[in-house]
């Protein structure tokens, strides 16, 4: 059909009808038709796509894209408040640009030799990782923290043999659902609650719980909630106790001046790499880390691909390639590694420039920062009657739970700060009713002192 | 006569760079942080000191203290030493879907319009991306007939495992999730469309081809049972052959009760041409960042669309894009779901750009990609078989669709030369070449794909390559066995890979582990 | 030379013996070159031993080692010309009546490189001579075959000269893995009449690619042993009570017994149920006579070269026993690996009842590992 209005595009360099033409001759073929003839007809589309277009200049195109986005609003028009799983942070112009840069943009799956870069970049983002962690092995990254929180949770049940899982409450409920669905095969998840003042794990809870059959506790820090969980030791000796391993997940940026979980004694830490360089985009932005001991009984576990350095045949150089360890045993019921695929490796890279550029006083100095701004914003919020800001009587990091009078409208309240320019902490109403209404709010270094002032001049408005 | 194309000499970017690591001095800053102010400061007191003691971090993070310059001249040549799309006459990588990423689109995806949103805004703020997503959806309906989609996936596996999440929840739905516990799919299909259904928990049947290359009917209907929950296929498989029977296979698989789940991330020839839907597909992906042109980002992120009939679309993951005519809106209300895949919606600006994509191509320019990408691989394969050593396994001297996977089976006979050497030696002469995913049921695999975006120049280059290695193969194989000799790096030593003793994923465990540094 | 033993010792030692007689027949029509009677003919008809070019191609690409190896062969034509016309200085242990190569020389010749400690022996010939070798060495010594005969069908060989002189090489480099081969024994007679039955004969240890293991884009790559026991844990997990299992030989289904925790006789049949061993290397009247009381199945793995599942002659799973199970209660295991070393080619039965082989033939399903199936073709016209 196309045949017909021959039309060359840019993209398409054997467009033009002459360069066909000499290739068909050479195949000794009449038509592209021809070629399709291992399709039966029956199975043949004689139709025409009911698609767009065409838009052919990038002049057409760039209005036609451009109009459509012009009806977003975003957080460098709006002061955000939203946190959540996704974080707006300061991203280092040197960042985008290595993100950018076309040889990693569009490389793929080529060997450790022409992809030497790829591969030695890819093994800085897991050392840079593993210092932040304090732990020896992470992985190439997964697609999100949801997905390194679920293989992490079946990595536990693979090593321990058991089927059952103790999950925190304060877990992000969308994370939570990831989690149910990856789980299904014969995992039971249960979940164990928090304390209502504090927010804080409930440990009496946890120890009725935890069984021979448990084979992973998990929970994050700071929660879902905002809360920083304090016993991490006694979890992790809880759960110790009857064998199960303890499943942490964090938020990097808080490592600089929040202890990683291992050194509380959990067994594999995850969580979300979106914080460290990267773009909202909307959600698009995530990437997940897994990070373990060095111990075989953990490594063989990962689905993920893990890259060594190796020596090469020339003295002095460095090499790469995929740790690769043959699986030698096999446990009952085994289901297999999970799968591995693409996922978010340009985010892992970008993420590795991130902790070079940072270094340990950035990371320290951003944690601080953080909690600086976040403690002010609780104080502004607190001083307004009817809000508890926090909500919690614990410590928190960058995002708390603030509760709004009785009978407030959470929905109406953000709505009349989204009139002001303002996105309000996400609703919790509908996750978590039984706090009233509360929505969780989130503070970062790109939030100035006036910000966060106008934010509590607005609330008292709203409330009042 | 044919003017045989001049191979290059080429040499890979090689800068012998330290580990990042090795670089900078105590005290050096690549950025600097946004400080607090002062009055704020005073009014929050020490922020640290307030920590649960236990929580609080003493030691720094042993990150490296580099300056900025020095980080950026760092990793843009890391960059250098890697041979992106962009760079090289991309066609090694098969099954990859190697094609150009324009570079407008590129410029769309990273509007603030895009980058600045926060998932979770109210939705009248981001209606314009919301309508995105919403177009999008409406254009792998018209591509592939199915009725919904749901772009949250992040890439290809991910996608196969939502389908097989649904057909799990379908069949649970009627009371068989225990009985209905196979899933039946073939050798040469993605490895994933075995893998991912068996981490759903099923129980794996694969097809080994007949003597045409795709599996036969009898083969399946020795599979089907009342056991069966459904059938996962690439069509064409990563031969790039086309199983002319694939209908029936779909029927006799619904005669047994099962569903059918069609893997497309080899869509790139059949754009146009044939659809799942007329096929009788129940469920289907698409990989954005193979047809759809997104880039492939050294290894995501990327999307793997799930398409799904109205019967299936709502099991399809939650939320999905709704549009009343005057607004969208993102749906939560799907009770029967599978629940979340993934964070939030899906990798958005990839979505961005592959709607820019099929916008600037429209019908047929979609079409063409399709017509282009065949005629491209049928070409460098008639170059290809050309060279002695070379043969296409299964049915010779047919069409094939979009890629081709060679044997150099005689070649190896012969010479001893296998083909990953081939493809090392390939790397010295700026190229990628790949073998074939394991298991190699074709012996010494090779596995091309020229998509739509490779010049007729750029084909004759590659077989040029392939050509000259094959004969130094004959000539003097040691030199392949021992390539790549014009690349960042030579030959790894790869025991350390499989020692626990000496493998080293991070730089802090290499330091541990190796007594003697590597330099 | 010094005693064996030497595990550290920095300088490998190679075996090197050609079987100059192996493949004789086939260049003129004869199937295999067992007995002196069907060497004569052959020579009569103008062959010209050729496992002497196939033994010096495949040591050829050994070459590079030649100051850092100590080779050792037997004299003339059972090594020694085709070493000296690679390069190498070969260290001769003994002669042998050139034209007039019996198996002895062969065992006698693979016992001595055994007592000698090589690391690896390297030996050039057909079936006959991998019998040979197996019956002197066993599984104690790394043997490959270099392939000199009409077809093979032991798995001790590479697939061509040149793959089995790579191997070697990277088996002295230490880049090697080892794996367990089965020695088949044909039945020449039978071979040159145009069935094609097969026996497991025995098994010998040979190097495997290591490269084949090494998967860029998948990581943790199942081993063998890894795979045997999620076969085995699969058909296990399938047994039932009161059932009764006839287990025919090859390496995988012993792993079937080891996890059981019962012995496997090496080359027979043992009847087994979930919990004991009935009868050990039973044969067909023993299997006939269990049969009579209870229901029974039959799992049998591919053995050999070329996928034997069943076979003709004096083999205890006999058409009779096969027709008492029934065709659905035959399993079949076998790895990915045994199925893709098939190219292609289906698997063979071969009973000597051709009706029964017509009802064996077709599409069967394959245990391939835990909770995995493949469906693989079967078919009675094996060559």
């Amino acid at each position: 059909m196309s045949e017909e209005e021959p039309t060359v595009h840019p993209y398409i360099p054997n467009s033009v009808p002459a360069v066909r033409e000499a290739m068909l001759r050479a195949i000794g073929a009449r038509s592209t038709d021809d070629l399709f003839d291992a399709i039966p007809e029956r199975l043949r589309f004689r139709g025409r796509l009911e698609v767009p277009g065409p838009l052919r200049s990038e002049c057409e195109l760039r209005r036609h894209v451009r109009e459509i986005l012009g009806r977003n609003r975003t957080c460098q028009e709006y002061s955000s408040f939203l946190g959540a799983g996704c974080y707006q942070h300061a991203v280092p112009a040197v960042c985008d640009e290595v993100a950018q840069r076309s040889e990693f943009l569009t490389a793929y799956a080529g060997e450790p030799y022409d992809d030497h870069g790829r591969f030695q970049s890819l093994f800085e983002y897991a050392s840079l990782m593993g210092e932040l962690l304090d732990l020896d092995v992470v992985n190439v990254p997964t697609y999100d923290g949801y997905q390194a929180a679920a293989t992490a949770i079946r990595m536990a049940a693979r090593i321990t043999g058991r089927r059952e899982v103790l999950l925190s409450r304060a877990t992000n409920p969308d994370k939570l659902s990831k989690i149910r669905d990856y789980a299904k095969p014969d995992l039971k998840i249960e979940l164990v609650d928090f304390d209502p003042q504090t927010g804080e794990l409930d440990l009496d809870r946890l120890r009725r719980r935890v069984s021979a059959r448990t084979a992973a506790v998990y929970f994050e820090n700071p929660s879902y909630l905002g809360v920083i969980e304090p016993s991490g030791e006694e979890i992790t000796r809880i759960a110790h106790a009857v064998g199960a391993l303890v499943v942490v997940s964090v938020d990097p940026i808080s490592l600089g001046v929040l202890v990683p979980p291992n050194h509380y004694g959990a067994d594999i830490t995850c969580g979300d790499i979106q914080p460290l360089g990267l773009r909202m985009q909307f959600g698009g932005g995530q990437g997940g880390f897994i990070a373990t001991r060095d111990e075989e009984r953990f490594v063989r576990e990962y689905p993920s691909r893990l890259f060594g350095i190796v020596p090469t045949s020339v003295d002095g150089e460095y090499g790469f390639g995929d740790v690769a360890y043959e699986r030698t045993s096999f446990a009952e019921r085994e289901e297999g590694k999970e799968f591995v695929g693409t996922a978010a490796a340009l985010c892992g890279i970008t993420a590795g420039v991130y902790l070079s550029l940072m270094g340990p006083q950035g990371m320290r100095e951003i944690g601080e920062g953080i909690l600086a701004r976040a403690h002010y914003a609780m104080a502004k919020l607190a001083e307004i009657p009817g809000i508890s800001a926090p909500l919690f009587r614990a410590a928190h990091f960058q995002e708390f739970v603030v509760r709004f009078p009785k009978g407030t409208s959470v929905r109406e309240t953000n709505q009349r700060l989204l009139q002001r320019g303002i996105f309000g902490g996400k609703d919790l109403t509908r996750e978590f009713p039984e706090l009233g209404p509360s929505g969780l709010y989130c503070v970062s270094e790109v939030h100035t002192q006036a910000e966060i002032e106008r934010l509590a001049d607005l609330l008292r408005e709203a409330v009042s | 006569m044919r003017n045989e194309p001049r191979l290059r000499r080429f040499h890979q970017a090689k800068w012998d760079e330290p580990i990042v690591f090795e670089l900078g001095s105590p005290g050096e800053r690549g950025v600097l942080v946004p400080e607090v102010e002062p009055e704020l400061r005073a009014a929050v007191g020490d922020v640290l000191a307030d920590l649960p003691p236990a929580m609080r971090r003493r030691e720094p993070p042993r990150l490296p203290e580099v300056s900025q310059p020095q980080v950026v001249r760092h990793y843009l040549r890391l960059s250098q030493e890697t041979l992106g799309l962009d760079l090289n006459v991309d066609v090694g990588q098969g099954t990859c879907t190697m094609k150009y990423s324009p570079k407008v689109n590129e410029e769309l995806a990273r509007l603030p319009e895009v980058t600045e949103l926060h998932p979770l805004q109210d939705e009248g703020t981001v209606q314009g991306i919301l309508e995105i997503l919403f177009r999008f959806e409406e254009i792998l309906k018209a591509i592939s007939g199915m009725d919904r989609f749901s772009l949250q996936p992040g890439a290809g596996s991910a996608a196969i495992y939502a389908n097989a999440s649904i057909i799990r929840a379908y069949h649970a739905e009627r009371g068989e999730g225990e009985k209905r516990d196979e899933i039946i799919t073939t050798i040469f299909s993605h490895p994933s469309d075995a893998a991912c259904p068996k981490t759903a928990g099923f129980r794996i049947t694969t097809l080994y081809p007949g003597p045409r290359g795709y599996p036969e009917l009898d083969a399946l209907k020795r599979a089907l049972s009342e056991r069966t929950a459904g059938l996962m296929i690439t069509n064409p498989e990563d031969t790039g052959i086309f199983n002319p029977e694939i209908d029936e296979f779909v029927r006799l698989v619904h005669e047994a009760g099962g569903l059918c789940s069609y893997d497309q991330a080899n869509a790139n020839g059949i754009l146009g041409i044939t659809r799942a839907r007329e096929t009788g597909f129940d469920l289907c992906h698409f990989n954005l960042h193979k047809t759809f042109s997104t880039p492939h980002g050294c290894g995501g992120p990327a999307v793997g669309a799930v398409g799904a009939t109205d019967e299936l679309a709502p099991f399809l993951p939650v939320p999905l894009v709704s549009f009343d005519g005057r607004r969208y809106s993102l749906d939560y209300d799907r009770p029967r779901s599978i629940g979340k895949v993934r964070s939030f919606y899906g990798v958005v600006p990839a979505v961005v750009k592959a709607y820019a994509w099929v916008v600037n191509l429209g019908p047929d320019g979609l079409r063409k990609v399709a017509e282009t990408s065949v005629l491209n691989n049928n070409y460098l394969m008639t170059r290809v078989l050309e060279i002695p050593g070379f043969s296409a396994p299964y049915e010779p001297g047919t069409h094939r669709m979009e890629q081709v996977r060679y044997s150099l089976e005689e070649l190896a006979k012969e010479t001893g030369v296998h083909s990953e050497d081939v493809g090392l030696r390939a790397a010295d002469f700026g190229v990628h070449y790949w073998t074939s995913h394991h298991p190699w049921v074709v012996p010494e695999p090779c596995t091309l794909e020229p998509t739509e975006s490779f010049s007729k120049a750029d084909l004759d280059e590659y077989a040029a390559v392939l050509r000259h290695v094959a004969s130094e193969a004959r000539t003097d194989p040691d030199l392949v066995r021992s390539a790549p000799h014009a690349s960042t790096t030579h030959r790894v030593d790869p025991a350390p890979l499989d020692d626990p003793s000496r493998w080293a994923v991070t730089w802090r465990a290499y330091k541990r582990k190796y007594a003697r540094p590597i330099r | 030379m010094e005693t064996p033993g030497a595990k550290s010792r920095e300088r490998k030692r190679l075996g090197f013996v050609v079987n100059p007689v192996a493949g004789l027949g086939g260049r003129v029509g004869l199937k295999g070159s067992d007995g002196a009677s069907t060497q004569r003919e052959a020579l009569a008809r103008g062959a010209i031993p050729f496992a002497e070019e196939r033994a010096r191609r495949a040591l050829e690409r050994l070459a590079g080692l030649k100051g850092t190896i100590d080779l050792l062969t037997f004299a003339g034509e059972m090594g020694e010309t085709v070493a000296r016309a690679c390069g190498f200085a070969p260290h001769v242990l003994g002669s042998i009546r050139p034209g007039e190569t019996t198996a002895e020389d062969t065992k006698a010749a693979a016992r001595e490189m055994e007592r000698l400690g090589v690391d690896l022996f390297l030996f050039a010939g057909g079936d006959g001579t991998a019998r040979d070798v197996c019956d002197a060495v066993g599984e104690r010594i790394v043997v490959l075959g270099i392939p000199a005969g009409v077809k093979m069908h032991s798995a001790a060989f590479a697939v061509s000269p040149v793959a089995a002189g790579n191997l070697a090489c990277g088996c002295l480099a230490g880049r090697s893995r080892l794996r367990t081969a089965e020695v088949m024994d044909i039945d020449e007679e039978g071979l040159r009449r145009g069935t094609v039955s097969a026996r497991l004969y025995g098994y010998v240890r040979v190097p495997e690619d290591a490269r084949l293991l090494q998967s860029l884009k998948a990581p943790t790559p199942v081993g063998e042993a890894a795979t045997l026991a999620a076969i085995a844990a699969e058909v296990v997990e399938r047994m039932e009570e009161g059932t009764l299992y006839f287990i025919g030989p090859g390496t995988t289904t012993r792993a079937i017994l080891a996890r059981l925790g019962l012995p496997k006789t090496l080359l027979g049949i043992d009847a087994v149920s979930q919990d004991e061993l009935v009868a050990a290397d039973a044969d067909e009247g023993q299997l006939l006579e269990l049969l009579r009381d209870r229901a029974a199945k039959v799992i049998v793995s591919p053995i050999g070269g070329q996928g034997h599942l069943f076979g003709r002659g004096n083999q205890p799973i006999s058409p009779a026993v096969l027709r008492a199970v029934g065709k659905e209660n035959v399993l079949v295991v076998a790895t990915s690996e045994k199925i893709q070393s098939l190219r292609g080619r289906p698997l063979l039965v071969d009973t000597g009842d051709s009706d029964l082989d017509r009802e064996l033939s077709g599409y069967v399903p394959v245990v391939t590992g835990y909770r995995e199936e493949a469906i693989y073709r079967v078919s009675s016209e094996g060559t």
